[in-house]
């Protein structure tokens, strides 16, 4: 019998720990797709961070380590210069990458460092139980801003990607969102064009994605896809904000 | 062996790390540490190595972090504050069972304190180098040639255990200059068949990791950690000793204050005091067992350091109330004189007598 479609070698056979409707379990799928399509599996190393992805190293089929809170990108820069040759991505999200790690990501950024991150922004720290993040949209309601995100009084959400586009070293920044089919192969085709400027030593890659949290959000995992349409892409604008060559030094030169 | 270079003990210890094969160093600067970094920067794109300047002590000891898993042998240094923003890292680094070599060139504290010599970073060291149950070996050079001869046997000893390994200098170690020499060949590390390379396609991935939300398996883990503490505490021990064979009073001190300690001792022996000195090498593990045979000799102790008292605490509990132990300590990047340490123990043998 021929075989028209099976999991990705890049996922182990671990059941996930993630709420029903949540669409990290998407997100991995296309890393781990993306991943085997690019034949890198073998030679590739994951960083974890602190929050809901944080057991993702049972969950991708490459070697994986995990960091501390928002230290992602160091880790991974760790990595990196020992191994140039290998792939490593890193996998956070908005309060990991955007608030307690947020020197981390811009000087990792800055340095050009050849890592491919993947940014996961659902507006709401998910493991803790629904607090404010720092790509939480003015108005909304959560845990830790219960009147709704007053801007006057707790400031105003990240947005990662045009914050990135201003810096030198990065290569490649993509805003993309999983809710529907056609934003969720966009997603695919931003995240494969990620690893790809990695093995191609441009520099800097990063794809943040536009996920949902029906938990946190109190929304039924539909009435969550629809909210990332009408409220966080109005929010943040999905769409390529840098695709360049940072012109580093090949990997080496240097030494 | 033979050849002999007058060097700066910060030059002098990162010399010793390259030779010891160590070729990824990541920091940022601090005094008194910032000759480490500057001659780092300067060797390491002469061999193929990686010398990177992070954005924070806080970013560096996770790139040791991710160089560490990714199998290897890499460092950090910096003083006392710049120690303070690693301790996150240190204690993720113990809790991943990854060998590292830290560097702690100690000035005043507590705060931004001052940037003169001080060994008041001895509780964070011994005690709480970051938050859970873990350990540092830590080691205390106290001439520049052993701040040479312990960057090595730190790197090996880590390995050997995979644990955190802490070179804990001062100020005065670090900025001084001695003629040091080294060994003609260092061994190479061992290989790492748990380190990040990639699976490859042929091996499962390998999962460097410090998170587990079973206590019970949590539990296992420490347990298990603990037992290889035991093991270091067995068979990793160092210290020296100074005339203490007919001494009748014992200084113990460590670092750059022992050897002010030294001239101290003969300074009172000249005043026909008989002092002696026993100087711990490893602050952890603690030569505990070694200094309670020493003070079995001897019917005062007198503990120095450049601090309020933190050694101090480990010698009460080797001594366990078998000797009167004294204190005596300067803080705040004062160094003690040798004349004002040998008042100190004739003093003691006056009140003795």
């Amino acid at each position: 019998m021929a075989v028209i479609f099976q999991k990705t070698k890049g996922l182990t056979d671990c059941e996930t720990h993630y709420c029903p409707g949540c669409t990290h379990g998407i997100v991995h799928r296309l890393v781990a797709e993306c991943l085997e399509e690019l034949g890198v599996l073998g030679k590739t190393v994951g960083v974890c961070p602190v929050g809901c992805a944080v057991m993702a190293y049972d969950y991708f089929n490459c070697d994986m380590v995990e960091a501390p809170h928002g230290r992602a990108p160091a880790v991974a820069t760790g990595i990196k210069r020992v191994q140039p040759g290998n792939v490593v991505f890193t996998y956070q999200g908005d309060g990991d990458l955007a608030a307690i790690g947020t020197a981390e990501t811009i000087h990792a950024a800055t340095r050009g460092e050849n890592i491919t991150v993947i940014f996961i922004n659902n507006a709401i720290y998910g493991m803790t139980g629904g607090q404010m993040a720092p790509t939480t949209l003015p108005g909304q309601v959560t845990q830790t801003t219960p009147y709704g995100r007053d801007t006057g009084y707790s400031g105003f959400p990240v947005k990662v990607c045009e914050l990135l586009q201003n810096v030198d070293g990065v290569a490649f920044a993509e805003r993309t969102a999983v809710n529907t089919v056609a934003h969720i192969r966009q997603a695919k085709a931003a995240i494969k064009k990620a690893f790809t400027c990695q093995l191609e030593g441009r520099g800097f890659s990063i794809v943040e994605v536009l996920s949902t949290c029906p938990t946190n959000w109190g929304m039924t995992p539909v009435e969550a896809l629809g909210w990332v349409e009408e409220k966080m892409i109005p929010y943040y604008p999905l769409g390529n904000f840098a695709d360049r060559d940072v012109h580093r030094k090949p990997e080496g030169e240097n030494v | 062996m033979s050849q002999k270079y007058l060097m700066k003990g910060n030059e002098a210890l990162a010399e010793a790390a390259i030779r010891a094969h160590c070729r990824h160093f990541f920091g940022y600067p601090i005094t008194p540490q910032t000759e480490v970094a500057a001659y780092m920067a300067k060797r390491m794109p002469k061999i193929g190595g990686t010398y990177l300047q992070a954005e924070s002590e806080v970013a560096a000891i996770n790139m040791v972090l991710g160089a560490a898993s990714a199998g290897a042998r890499a460092m950090t240094s910096s003083s006392s504050p710049g120690i303070s923003l690693k301790t996150e890292g240190i204690s993720y680094i113990a809790a991943s069972d990854l060998p590292a070599l830290i560097i702690n060139v100690m000035r005043g504290g507590p705060g931004l304190g001052g940037i003169q010599p001080s060994q008041s970073d001895y509780w964070q060291a011994t005690r709480a180098p970051g938050h859970g149950d873990a350990q540092l070996l830590v080691y205390a050079p106290s001439s520049v040639q052993e701040m040479v001869d312990l960057v090595i046997r730190a790197f090996e000893t880590g390995e050997k255990y995979r644990c955190p390994a802490m070179l804990l200098a001062d100020g005065m170690l670090g900025q001084m200059m001695e003629p040091v020499s080294f060994p003609d060949e260092i061994a190479l590390p061992a290989s790492k068949p748990w380190a990040l390379t990639g699976t490859g396609e042929k091996r499962r991935p390998n999962i460097i990791n410090s998170l587990y939300l079973t206590p019970s398996q949590l539990e296992e883990i420490v347990r298990k950690r603990f037992e290889r503490y035991e093991l270091i505490k067995q068979n990793e021990v160092l210290w020296d000793s100074y005339r203490l064979e007919d001494a009748e009073y014992m200084v113990v001190a460590y670092g750059a204050t022992a050897r002010i300690c030294k001239a101290a001792v003969e300074i009172a022996r000249e005043m026909g005091v008989k002092a002696g000195l026993f100087r711990p090498v490893t602050l952890w593990p603690y030569p505990t067992s070694q200094l309670a045979e020493c003070a079995k000799k001897v019917s005062r102790i007198l503990c120095v350091e450049m601090s309020m008292g933190q050694m101090v605490d480990d010698v009460r509990l080797a001594v366990n109330g078998t000797c009167p132990v004294s204190f005596y300590g300067r803080t705040g990047g004062i160094v003690p004189t040798p004349e004002e340490i040998a008042q100190q123990i004739t003093a003691l043998a006056a009140a003795k007598a």
